[in-house]
């Protein structure tokens, strides 16, 4: 007997899903869990008297925290004020939405409003309208995207030639940071070097602590940072050990050394600080975002990040990541729009928080993919990491939405890994610092992540680091060195990097390098005022989204079915008898075969033999002692037909029918051509027994009996999506041989034994 | 001269006019010229002028707040970068012991570099300071 269990069986399925492994905790806003509204956040209001901001939203100018004091000074414009304070939220969250009004008209409001006010505003949009005011708010109209290029040896053969991928996978920016934090000057001439193989134009961070930050950046090997946090709490802002001021006095002081910057902050920081002071995850951000602003940084990376997810625990807090990257790009910011802590196990989670952002565009999607694999990532595992890279280049394809990334030809990957790996030994050895075997760079050119490579390990590094740093070398060294040891394509693209800094050009609002030249938000501003408008794939874009790997069309088909040709010829011979007759014996059997059966395809999508199939079914029914016989119809190439037509030459009337992709039917004369007696439809999975079944089930038939039918298992494979584009093409193959009218054919089939 | 969007990107429509610390411009700096040692990491540095042609750019689209960084960054451009660093030490919390070393650091700011801007901005980080009691001692 059954047992009684105490659970539904169910229950313990789901409990094996990754989805199992995060976690979910409940809404507690006097704790600090709350995404949207809390009752300790403020209402928006202002004060202006004077064209001095003497109250912003309920605290008077006396009791200004340190936050406040730097809004109302620095971000708050008194002349817009009045006027955009006075707005009903709802009005202006319907123009966030409408596609009418021009977004310039909304940054001037922006302008004028406090952080209780901006949060209170997007509040009341649901998802669908923070990407579609996301989309139409953005700062740049071309979107771009960022990698993380980091491994855990901090080896700098794997990070030259990691980089140089992540460049030709199209990211606009790289950034590394390091597993010892004395590597951090031998990753950045790694990276700086890898990542001028193949083309120049991709900036590059090396993520470290701020003024060791600013010192390479000062050498030349690093073009922009993002390490710059600020927080949405007075307390918290000086537990990260800053204020305001002293993160405003470093935005200027990297605009002097002509490197771009953006500032960093994101839901849950505050809350993991401890310091949330009971107020939403929105409203803490929408403070973050006012004083961004006010320092005059161009950008942020907002949306979480580090934060993400204990965000993504909360009720609502996977859409308060969208509404505070609304509220940045509102603002007016360049947006690297978080998507970098991986932030759930679910694919499915993965998948859902990623589709918004690639569809709406983003300056950079993510504030760092990885382009490495998981457990290569120093920053933590991002969203997407180098495992799912393709499934997103096909999520681009899938919805023709330009996420930034261009897929890459194996063959095109292994040549600049080559070349990458080459010029950074190169560097190394021109400089003293490292002589890279033979065996250590080939170990890396193939490898997928750090566990296959045998190369530099973190101690070796940190020798190589301490000598540049120690011997102050700079980006013209290592140029002279590129130039010196041949690689000077490498060097003019590095030369050109370091060039981009006089200018100032890329320290413009959401300023990258495309194709040599610069593209900002001053240049490319977002235009978008409805369809037609804002950014579009264009043509030449969309043919380079569409061309990922193992694309099928009807020549691959043909070509890989020729590979059988000739071995099938040895096994298997069709002689054509000419017209085939109708059956009058009880043990008359007839199997129809499709019109390419064996003529143009050898294979079921299952991969089997052709001759072996019909052989499987063939001994079948004569073990039954009746007479089968081969009959090839050109008329049709549907199963059912095939089927059916098949009864009704047999004496029998019974007859199977069957496709060359392995597609087979039990048929019986008289009956409706759908109204089958079996059907073998899952093709790919049927296996030689079942067609060995088959064959007896239908001699079963024919001797009047009532066999058990045969059940091809399935375990939820997803079929279409593994074999119909092939199956398509296939069957157009098989319809392209057919003729209306064509009589059956008798086939005398000889199979030879041959293996 | 007032720039506007126009003008931008200043390295594509003006290149002979962008020129680092030494005056050497863009299409001078060239590779061989890199080889012949006739380029230093000075030529490779951002100028005043760059940074106040990016601000007129930023407030011509309308970015006031991004115009005003370049500028408070075109004033630290001549700033050595030890004291850069000593200042961004000293803005942090709790490292200045009193609002006078604040003061001290904005009046060198002021006098030795003409860096009105940051002084300015220095000075209203030490009143907020003092208003907020960040000038404790942190462990």
């Amino acid at each position: 007997m059954t047992p009684k269990l105490n659970r539904w069986k169910r229950f313990a399925d789901w409990d094996e899903r990754p989805l199992r492994l995060d976690k979910f905790a409940a809404e507690d806003p006097a704790n600090g869990f709350s995404a949207f509204s809390s009752p300790a956040d403020p209402k928006p209001g202002i004060g202006i008297n004077g064209g001095r901001v003497v109250s912003l939203d309920g605290v008077l100018e006396h009791d200004y925290d340190m936050i406040d004091r730097f809004i109302a000074r620095h971000h708050i414009d008194p002349e817009v004020a009045p006027e955009a304070m006075a707005l009903e939220s709802a009005t202006i969250a319907r123009w966030l939405v409408d596609m009418n009004v021009p977004r310039e008209k909304l940054v001037r409001l922006a302008h004028g409003m406090t952080p209780a006010k901006l949060a209170e505003v997007v509040s009341q949009l649901n998802a669908l309208e923070i990407a579609f005011a996301y989309s139409k708010m953005r700062a740049r109209k071309t979107p771009g995207n960022q990698a993380h290029v980091t491994n855990g040896k901090d080896d700098p053969l794997q990070l030259a030639a990691d980089a140089a991928t992540a460049v030709a996978f199209g990211f606009d920016e790289i950034e590394t940071t390091m597993r010892v934090s004395r590597n951090a000057w031998s990753n950045a001439v790694a990276c700086a070097v890898g990542g001028a193989v193949g083309r120049w134009g991709t900036l590059f961070q090396c993520s470290s602590e701020e003024a060791e930050e600013l010192r390479i950046a000062m050498a030349g090997f690093t073009s922009y940072a993002e390490t710059v946090s600020v927080y949405g709490t007075e307390k918290s802002f000086t537990d990260g050990d800053d204020t305001p001021w002293s993160k405003a006095f470093l935005a200027a002081a990297y605009a002097s050394r002509g490197v771009k910057m953006r500032c960093t902050s994101g839901a849950g920081s505050e809350l993991l600080m401890g310091f949330h002071e009971a107020k939403s995850l929105l409203y803490l951000e929408a403070r973050c975002l006012c004083l961004q602003r006010g320092m005059g940084v161009q950008g942020t990376q907002n949306g979480g990040i580090d934060g993400a997810p204990l965000t993504a625990t909360i009720p609502g807090g996977v859409r308060e990541l969208m509404a505070e990257n609304l509220i940045a790009v509102w603002l007016d910011l360049e947006c690297a729009s978080g998507n970098d802590a991986r932030s759930t196990e679910s694919e499915i989670r993965v998948g859902a928080k990623i589709l918004p952002y690639l569809i709406a565009g983003s300056d950079l999607i993510c504030s760092g993919m990885g382009s490495i694999l998981k457990y290569d990532n120093s920053f933590n595992p991002s969203l997407i990491n180098g495992e799912e890279l393709e499934d997103y280049m096909v999520l681009q394809r899938d919805f023709e939405a330009d996420g930034g990334l261009t897929p890459l030809p194996e063959s095109r990957a292994i040549e600049l890994r080559e070349r990458a790996v080459a010029a950074i030994a190169a560097v190394f050895e021109e400089l003293g610092l490292s002589t890279p075997t033979e065996d250590m760079k080939t170990s890396v050119v193939y490898a997928s992540g750090s566990d296959d490579t045998r190369s530099l390990m973190p101690r070796d590094v940190s020798f190589i680091s301490e000598a540049i740093k120690e011997r102050g070398i700079t980006v013209i060294d290592a140029v002279k060195a590129l130039a010196n040891r041949g690689f000077r394509e490498e060097a003019e693209n590095l030369l050109n990097v370091v060039k981009l800094r006089l200018s100032g050009d890329y320290l413009q609002t959401s300023a990258m390098i495309r194709n040599g030249r610069i593209v900002s938000a001053v240049n490319d501003p977002n235009d978008y005022l409805g369809p037609g408008s804002g950014y579009r794939v264009s043509e030449e874009r969309r043919l380079q989204l569409n061309d990922i790997r193992d694309v099928l069309d009807q020549k691959e088909v043909l070509r890989s079915e020729a590979l059988h040709e000739k071995d099938e010829a040895r096994r298997v011979r069709y002689r054509n008898l000419g017209p085939a007759a109708n059956g009058s014996a009880t043990d008359d059997l007839v199997i129809g075969i499709s019109p390419a059966f064996g003529l143009k395809l050898y294979r079921t999508t299952a991969g089997h033999r052709l001759s072996e199939v019909l052989g499987a079914m063939l001994d079948a029914i004569r073990a039954r002692g009746l007479k089968a016989r081969v009959v090839r119809f050109r008329h049709t190439a549907d199963t059912s037909f095939l089927g059916l037509s098949a009864a009704r030459l047999a004496g029998s009337g019974i007859g199977i029918g069957i496709q060359a992709k392995g597609t087979a039917v039990i048929h019986q004369r008289d009956r409706q051509p759908h109204n089958n007696l079996e059907l073998f439809s899952n093709a790919p999975i049927t296996r030689l027994e079942h067609y060995r079944a088959l064959g007896a089930n239908a001699a079963a038939y024919a001797l009047g009996e009532m066999p058990e039918p045969i059940v091809v298992p399935q375990r939820g494979e997803a079929m279409g999506s593994r074999y119909h584009a092939r199956v398509a093409l296939i069957y157009a193959i098989e319809t392209g041989l057919t003729e209306a009218g064509a009589a059956p054919e008798e086939v005398d089939v000889v199979l030879t034994g041959a293996q | 001269m007032t720039l506007t969007r126009a003008d931008y990107p200043l390295a594509e429509t003006q290149p002979g006019a962008v020129t680092g610390k030494h005056g050497k411009a863009l299409p001078e700096i060239t590779l061989d010229a890199v080889l012949a040692g006739e380029v230093t990491m000075e030529d490779l540095r951002i100028t005043p002028q760059a940074l106040q042609a990016q601000a007129d750019v930023a407030r011509d689209v309308g970015r006031p707040t991004l115009a005003l960084n370049f500028e408070r960054g075109a004033e630290l451009v001549e700033v050595p970068q030890d004291f850069i660093m000593q200042v961004y030490e000293l803005l942090r919390p709790g490292r200045a012991k009193s609002k006078e070393e604040l003061l001290e650091a904005a009046a060198t700011m002021r006098e030795t570099y003409q860096a009105e801007r940051i002084a300015r901005f220095i000075e209203e980080a030490a009143e907020t300071y003092a208003a907020r009691g960040l000038f404790t001692f942190r462990f």
